[in-house]
């Protein structure tokens, strides 16, 4: 298949959509929260307006790994949500691999990681080391919930998962505990509580970020709104069946993105190895009896 | 003592002469006779929309947007010095709810906007407080809470406290009251917003253009600005 540099601006566009898209969702969000602890809250567009601000700071610098991080991070996490399918929208054809995220994901993250460090404040390196301790949690029991699901579905690539879906029902049907076992992980990639545990404000003064102000914390800002995307869209792409048309996608999208961000309001923090053993007892037990379910027993292919 | 009050004298003019078209008598931008158009940053856009804009005219509207931004959406670092901060868990709480004017805690100097000076300053926070104002990014607000700040409150003749603040780092705003009730502090905020918009909560500025004026003050009160400890060296 031949890629045009119009597959190039329409998969941009995708980038562009999506950040504009969960800014305005997490605000609606921050609206609602705000109404149930019976306050007004933000304007919805409140996102918006932290993020202009902050790139309209003046920006200082600790040396050229943590400038080089952010631009390494913002590039990595917007090629990352150029590959997502959304709905029928499928930029790349062939090239949405699920491994072509996990990969692509990392840049972002690593590119993070970099600059925090290389800000050179310990509480940076402590929350950037919790992070990282944090994904070890979380990606065993969501891989072999997934790598499961690749095995019976005989396909990586994520549009292939959904057509499939769409043809004989959602996975949240086929494998209920695998759903819920990945919206235990989902939380965790969200760094949503009770996995706040590396930006924990009142403990470790927000972690990485701790040394970023102005235009650096701004363009961070935008890469969280847009990581965020990228793993709700995935979340939906490969359990509740993606979207024929792009309204069902963002209904579900919404539907998600607020189921997590109210259990996250409701519940505290973990400390850092409470993650670590929660994630390797109960999700890894659920994920390894929904794993043996479907490829020894083949109930619900 | 004498130094003291020529540096005094000389402050309360400079003031006058600065900023005199808007302010009335305070030196800071408590009695703004702008407060009460809240959308003047909105008129200056519209007025300037039909027009062919000259290099000067578009810098101005790109202020005023610029304005808007940093005024609806101020996170504030608490760096509580005083009793005056018992009043901010209920501004920030349900009752109160400082979020709907866009404003929020954040957890270090570098993201924050506005720096609270919540009372009283002992002369070993003000050192803290000097490197944690010049660590911020710019633009950046100070708001002052209480008597305590603006002359030394009930504290006024104690060896170990500062009197005057804004001799030390430039005030944009004060707010009354001893310690000031949550309504005002609400009032103050939305104060601070309005000045911030129509563009004139230029305390940082003053920063950098009396540099030397702070840098001299602040040795005198303290005799060295640095700090000598573990985390500081
Ligand atoms: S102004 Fe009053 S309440 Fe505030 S710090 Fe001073 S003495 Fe305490």
């Amino acid at each position: 298949m031949t890629i045009t540099i119009t597959d190039f601006l329409v998969a941009f566009g995708v980038a562009f959509c999506g950040w504009a898209l969960q800014t305005s969702v997490s605000g609606i969000t921050r609206k609602t929260v705000a109404r149930m602890q019976k306050r007004y809250g933000p304007k919805w567009y409140q996102n918006f307006r932290d993020i202009f601000k902050l790139l309209n700071k003046r920006a200082i610098t600790h040396g050229w790994v943590y400038d080089f991080g952010v631009i390494m991070a913002l590039a990595g996490i917007i090629g990352t949500a150029m590959f997502t399918p959304v709905a029928n929208i499928v930029v790349f054809k062939g090239y949405d691999n699920f491994f072509v995220f996990v990969y692509l994901f990392a840049v972002g993250m690593l590119g993070m990681a970099m600059s925090a460090s290389g800000s050179g404040n310990p509480l940076a390196s402590i929350g950037v080391m919790r992070a990282l301790t944090q994904m070890v949690g979380y990606e065993v029991p969501f891989m072999v919930i997934v790598l499961a699901l690749i095995h019976v579905r005989d396909t990586s690539s994520i549009s292939a998962l959904v057509d499939i879906q769409q043809a004989s029902g959602w996975n949240l049907v086929v494998m209920p505990i695998g759903t819920i076992v990945g919206f235990i992980c989902l939380m965790g990639m969200l760094g949503k509580k009770p996995f706040d545990t590396y930006i924990a404000p009142a403990e470790l003064a927000s972690g990485p970020m701790v040394e970023y102000g102005g235009k650096q914390l701004g363009m961070l800002m935008i890469m969280h709104e847009i990581a965020t995307f990228v793993e709700i869209s995935l979340f939906v792409n490969l359990f509740l069946g993606g979207g024929s048309n792009i309204l069902e996608f963002l209904v579900k999208y919404f539907i998600v993105y607020t189921l997590a961000s109210y259990v996250s309001n409701v519940l505290g923090r973990f400390k850092i190895d409470q993650v670590v053993t929660f994630y390797y007892k109960i999700p890894i037990l659920l994920a390894l009896i929904q794993a043996g379910m479907l490829v020894i027993f083949g109930w619900g292919v | 003592m004498a130094k003291k009050a020529n540096i005094k004298k000389d402050k309360v003019k400079k003031i006058v002469i600065d900023k005199s078209k808007s302010i009335i008598d305070a030196p800071s931008g408590m009695f703004s006779d702008k407060i009460n158009e809240p959308f003047a940053h909105e008129m200056i856009v519209s007025k300037d929309r039909s027009e062919n804009l000259t290099p000067k005219q578009r810098k101005r509207k790109w202020k005023s947007m610029a304005n808007y931004f940093s005024a609806n959406s101020l996170w504030m670092l608490m760096y509580c010095t005083g009793c005056c901060a018992i009043e901010l868990p209920q501004a920030m709480t349900s009752r109160y709810d400082m979020e709907r004017l866009g404003m929020g805690p954040m957890a270090t100097p570098r993201q924050a906007d506005i720096l609270l000076i919540t009372g009283y300053l002992s002369l070993k926070t003000l050192r803290r407080l000097i490197y944690t104002y010049e660590q911020m990014s710019e633009p950046k607000y100070v708001v002052g809470f209480g008597p305590c700040t603006l002359n030394g409150g009930i504290y006024h003749d104690s060896h170990a406290v500062i009197n005057q603040l804004d001799q030390y780092v430039p005030i944009d705003l004060y707010i009354a009251g001893c310690m000031p009730k949550p309504e005002a502090v609400m009032n103050g905020f939305q104060d601070l917003i309005d000045l911030i918009e129509v563009g004139e909560a230029t305390g940082w500025k003053d920063y950098h253009a009396r540099y030397e004026w702070y840098k001299q003050n602040q040795k005198e009160a303290l005799g060295e600005v640095m700090i000598h400890d573990e985390f500081h060296e």
